[in-house]
């Protein structure tokens, strides 16, 4: 249970997935203009990636791992798939994200209009397959633990985006000289909160 | 670069448009705003940075050329995965080749060679240019904006690796001389923020230079 807590605070806060690792950053800098559309992506983020990351640990662990097909019989131990993961999970992500378009569109048209066109977008949000990518490589023991990481990588990303679209919106009335208005000043921004963010590095549980 | 002297006559001034538009007025990272991620994560050394941008230039120049004949006969509402799929396809060559030549650089790029298939810079440029123009022109616009993106990453990474490391290349550039004198690497060069500050300090003196770019 500790390991869990432990992996889960790890990702929101020392494995930040934008201060760290830069992931998902073309979403980060384009729909934080406002709080209201980044929460929305920030919600769509975690949710997908509490689905995608279990669905392609699995995946991994049962399909693609070297000597994961050995469930089907001794002669299949020797088949090593793992060249296929990018193709395989950005296909369970590409098709995870066209449902959840679908459910958001029938159930939420309000949050549909005003996501628009971020939606397809998180397919190739770069956070995502990340989240799988770092799962891979990490080599997590147990569904739960990778449950874990991906609730937590996509927390520690909208956690993100919520923040820089508050100071985005604050920052409306403050005098930026012109030629760093705009992106310029976001992405100063972005380092000096991810030098904040470095302060967690270190920390254990 | 031999290869393109031959090619010449295929350069009409609007086709090099293509390829020199993205350098600097339309860049793909300080204008158009896409493939930001790996361009910060790998520009801690100056050799994978390198050889990200001679990646991303290939996936997405094949990639437009691929999608651009392919262009017609693609439905459009499965554009999307048809799309991903040659991408990744594309990547997993890459991918594979890195491997064989250069298992140490393959090693530090870690997960950013796949992350090449969310590279918004390859799908931004299907969308925008390979499914309505001709297989050439996609193919350099496909290259021009693989090298916009380079030279982003190039810069960032010679300045993160010069003060960061003292060298280039992994080639020591600063004397020992200095060292002696009390000059110190400078840590927070190598750290995740640098990156962003510097992409930052670019931004700024590109668009001073050209007041066109400027954003209200």
């Amino acid at each position: 249970m500790q390991e869990l807590v432990n992996i889960f605070v790890k990702s929101i806060f020392m494995d930040n997935m934008v201060f760290a690792y830069f992931l998902g950053m073309c979403s980060y800098l384009a729909v934080s203009k406002t709080v209201k559309t980044s929460v929305g992506l920030g919600a769509a983020v975690v949710f997908i990636q509490i689905i995608t990351v279990p669905l392609n640990y699995l995946i991994d662990k049962y399909l693609l791992a070297a000597g994961a097909l050995s469930w089907l019989g001794p002669e299949y131990a020797s088949v090593d798939l793992s060249f296929l993961s990018f193709i395989m999970f950005i296909a369970i992500i590409a098709s995870l994200v066209q449902i959840v378009e679908m459910v958001v569109e029938k159930f939420s048209p309000a949050l549909y209009a005003s996501l628009g066109i971020f939606l397809p977008l998180i397919a190739v949000n770069c956070a995502i397959l990340g989240g799988s990518l770092f799962m891979q490589q990490r080599e997590y023991q147990s569904v739960a633990e990778a449950t874990s990481f991906g609730l937590g990588s996509g927390i520690g990303w909208a956690l993100a985006i919520i923040a820089i679209a508050a100071i985005r919106e604050k920052m409306r009335y403050s005098h930026i000289p012109a030629p760093l208005r705009g992106l310029g000043i976001t992405f100063i921004i972005t380092g000096l909160m991810g030098m904040a963010f470095m302060t967690f590095m270190g920390i254990k549980l | 670069m031999a290869e393109k002297k031959e090619k010449e006559a295929l350069f009409s001034p609007k086709n090099m448009k293509l390829i020199t538009n993205p350098l600097f007025i339309d860049n793909p990272i300080t204008k158009q705003v896409l493939g930001i991620c790996s361009a910060l994560a790998v520009t801690v050394k100056l050799e994978p940075a390198i050889v990200m941008a001679l990646s991303v230039t290939v996936v997405t120049g094949f990639g437009s050329l691929i999608i651009s004949m392919l262009r017609n006969s693609i439905p459009n509402r499965i554009r999307i995965i048809v799309q991903l799929v040659v991408i990744a396809a594309l990547v997993i060559l890459v991918d594979q080749v890195l491997k064989a030549f250069s298992y140490e650089v393959s090693k530090q790029l870690s997960v950013f060679v796949g992350l090449i298939i969310t590279n918004c810079i390859v799908m931004g440029r299907f969308e925008a240019f390979a499914m309505a123009n001709k297989p050439w022109p996609s193919l350099l616009d496909g290259i021009g904006n693989g090298f916009g993106y380079g030279w982003i990453l190039i810069v960032v990474a010679l300045f993160r690796e010069l003060f960061g490391s003292g060298t280039v290349l992994g080639v020591k550039l600063i004397p020992d001389a200095f060292y002696e004198m009390g000059y110190v690497n400078n840590g927070l060069v190598i750290l995740p923020p640098m990156a962003l500050f510097a992409v930052g300090i670019i931004i700024w003196i590109q668009r001073a230079r050209n007041r066109s770019m400027i954003e209200d």
